[in-house]
């Protein structure tokens, strides 16, 4: 089976905050990492090769030190890695994304299966899977939280849906997002690493995928961010004072309006 | 790409520091701009003396701008029933209609739909768009995005809202994709301005760390998602009248590729819970999975559903379909009670919305403070039991 499996570098959610002193954003020591979602879709990705047999190429757009991601996704089992990079991808949405990734899945050639992860924890939009299927022309489903059988013809899997979830059926090819109920990332092995560290990333630019000037980037983007702004603070820290009756006296007062 | 006026710039390093992604450095006295900057124009909002702009030439503008017109909510219906968000968005759609002096509509698929029209007109709509067919009971994503796709091409909408709900979201960016519009995902807020008719989304982003608000100016139809419970409906006038247009479903969008073999409810207590209007959330605090009966028996006296932050779902002791946060799910009920939950950044950024926040901790430091409304600083064992009892009183009395 061949498996694409996308991934993206994203800044680790905890660090990027505001400084609430100086009002600005507070960005030392913020580390890059695999998004957590896509650590869930490579081993999903890894493990269907290892019981279907096949390969899993990783493919990531984004800046040169992205790079170290995609390393990352080799040490933990994939066999290729492939980078979309190019200046004039910058300021791309999610239609310039799906619209760049789907040019560089052109490139990478055959495949079964796409898998991503649900949603990047820098954009939280969960648009870039379901917009890469619709580009390629194949179906897709998202949050999948189980894979219950694959082989060479047909895969059934588990969506997580809001009440429940939903048992499909699939021929290939096929793009699924997972949730991180699907599996358990493993940690990379010493080989792994060592395969990594020699591993040759395929750059691709936005030459080498033929990709129209006019959708990609800043310019393909029909969304514009106008504006950027702290959300307002909330809470009060208002911690009730006394003993334990005193407070849950004065918190239920505070609930009257719940209490209907 | 960002372009630095080397005459205006001062070296203030303002820009540095609004940079989400830190792409830009000062370099001797100069603004740089690196690889991995993203356009998101965070500095040139915050530069004093204007030397730093965005080049967007080569944007294409679509020249039929003005022959889109009207707002459409598409409006969920599964299992027998509309979801909720479905008539929160006729009440933010109607607003946003009456501003620019348009219809607004709503798409209603599924099967079986009954009185669901009339509800949809109670509640705001002038036009219902119905295609009831026993091939849409089950939700699958590609005969609903045909089904939209094809309403939208035909009808031209300048907006089209929808439920950030599992089937929302999923269906949504392949329609987008398809219509080529520009789609912002979870807004929690929308205006839009009378002039030219931009949508103005403003959602959050770095798990609500940074706010954003975003438009399509070259393009159209524009799209959003919303989150359940951040509108507000409309209540139901029996007096609104509207009109229902039945629509037939093609043998080409009623083909899946993707087949549906079953569909499974949860049997355990209600898990969706975006459609809360309580929840009471259980976290590390809680010691052991036992300390969840402690956390139902609260949410029973409150009329609230239970969930969880990510530590215990981790730990197994609930199922990750309550899971708020980052990697959960992101709620905004009228009442939120963390129990035993520290505020880790990751899972505020998945409940910060909620109306009134309350936290119960024995540890007086904890964030989750932060952001609470009201605090309780003591042992949850004997908080809690205390708390229903004081509720069932109040409720008695």
């Amino acid at each position: 089976m061949k498996i694409i499996v996308c991934i993206k570098q994203v800044p680790d959610a905890k660090d990027v905050r505001l400084d609430p002193e100086t009002n600005t954003l507070a960005r030392e020591g913020v580390e890059s990492i695999m998004n957590p979602f896509d650590q869930h879709a490579l081993e999903a990705g890894v493990s269907l090769k290892e019981s279907c047999g096949g390969e899993v190429t990783v493919l990531s757009m984004g800046p040169p030190q992205a790079e170290a991601v995609l390393r990352q996704a080799i040490s933990c089992g994939a066999d290729h890695a492939v980078l979309v990079s190019d200046r004039s991808f910058a300021g791309a949405d999610t239609w310039a994304t799906s619209y760049t990734l789907a040019k560089a899945v052109d490139q990478i050639g055959e495949y079964d299966l796409i898998i991503c992860g649900k949603q990047a924890i820098d954009g939280d939009t969960a648009q870039v899977g379901p917009g890469l299927g619709m580009r390629l022309g194949i179906p897709y489903a998202t949050c999948i939280q189980k894979i219950c059988s694959a082989d060479e013809s047909t895969i059934v899997f588990e969506r997580m849906m809001d009440d429940g979830y939903d048992v499909l059926q699939s021929g290939y090819p096929l793009l699924m997002t997972v949730v991180k109920d699907i599996n358990e990332p493993r940690v990379p092995s010493l080989r792994g690493k060592m395969k990594a560290k020699k591993a040759e990333i395929r750059v691709l630019s936005a030459k080498d995928i033929a990709a129209d000037p006019s959708c990609i980037g800043l310019p393909g983007s029909p969304t514009q961010v106008v504006k950027v702004f702290p959300p307002e603070p909330r809470g009060t820290r208002a911690i009730f004072t006394g003993d334990v009756d005193e407070q849950v006296e004065q918190l239920v007062e505070k609930l009257k309006p719940y209490l209907v | 790409m960002l372009k630095i006026d080397k005459k205006l710039c001062i070296g203030c390093g303002i820009c540095e520091d609004q940079c989400p992604f830190a792409a830009i450095e000062i370099v001797d006295n100069i603004a740089v701009v690196g690889d991995n900057c993203n356009l998101c124009g965070a500095c040139v909002e915050a530069c004093e003396v204007e030397a730093l702009s965005i080049d967007d030439t080569g944007k294409v503008v679509q020249d039929d701008l003005e022959s889109w017109s009207g707002i459409w909510v598409f409006c969920e219906f599964t299992r027998g029933g509309l979801a909720a968000v479905s008539t929160e968005l006729l009440g933010i759609g109607r607003t946003l209609a009456d501003k620019r002096r348009v219809q607004l509509s709503a798409v209603l698929l599924g099967h079986k739909t009954g009185d669901c029209a009339d509800t949809l007109i109670g509640h705001g709509a002038d036009i219902v768009y119905r295609v009831d067919n026993p091939g849409l009971e089950l939700f699958t994503d590609d005969m609903y995005e045909k089904v939209l796709s094809d309403l939208i091409k035909e009808h031209k909408p300048e907006v089209i809202l929808a439920g950030a709900t599992a089937i929302g979201r999923s269906f949504i960016p392949g329609v987008a994709t398809s219509v080529d519009a520009g789609l912002t995902a979870d807004c929690t807020k929308l205006e839009i301005r009378e002039d030219d008719g931009a949508l103005l989304q403003t959602r959050p982003a770095f798990g609500g760390n940074i706010m954003a608000t975003i438009v399509c100016p070259h393009t159209r139809p524009q799209m959003a998602t919303v989150r359940p419970k951040v509108m507000k409906e409309r209540p139901f006038d029996t007096q609104r009248e509207g009109q229902v247009i039945d629509i037939m479903a093609t043998p080409r969008q009623l083909t899946s590729r993707i087949k549906v073999l079953e569909s499974v409810t949860a049997t355990q207590s209600n898990v969706n819970i975006q459609e809360s209007d309580i929840l009471v959330s259980g976290g590390r605090g809680l010691d052991s999975e036992k300390g969840f009966e402690l956390i139902a028996r609260l949410a029973e006296a409150l009329g609230g559903n239970v969930s969880a932050s990510r530590a215990v779902v981790d730990a197994g002791w609930i199922p990750y379909p309550h899971q708020v946060g980052q990697t959960g799910k992101t709620v905004a009920p009228k009442l939120y009670v963390a129990c035993g939950i520290s505020g880790a950044i990751q899972h505020v950024a998945g409940m910060q919305s909620s109306e009134t926040i309350v936290a119960i901790n024995r540890d007086a430091e904890a964030p989750i403070f932060n952001v609470a409304d009201f605090g309780i600083v003591g042992d949850l064992n004997e908080v809690i039991p205390k708390l229903i009892a004081k509720i069932e009183e109040k409720r008695g009395s």
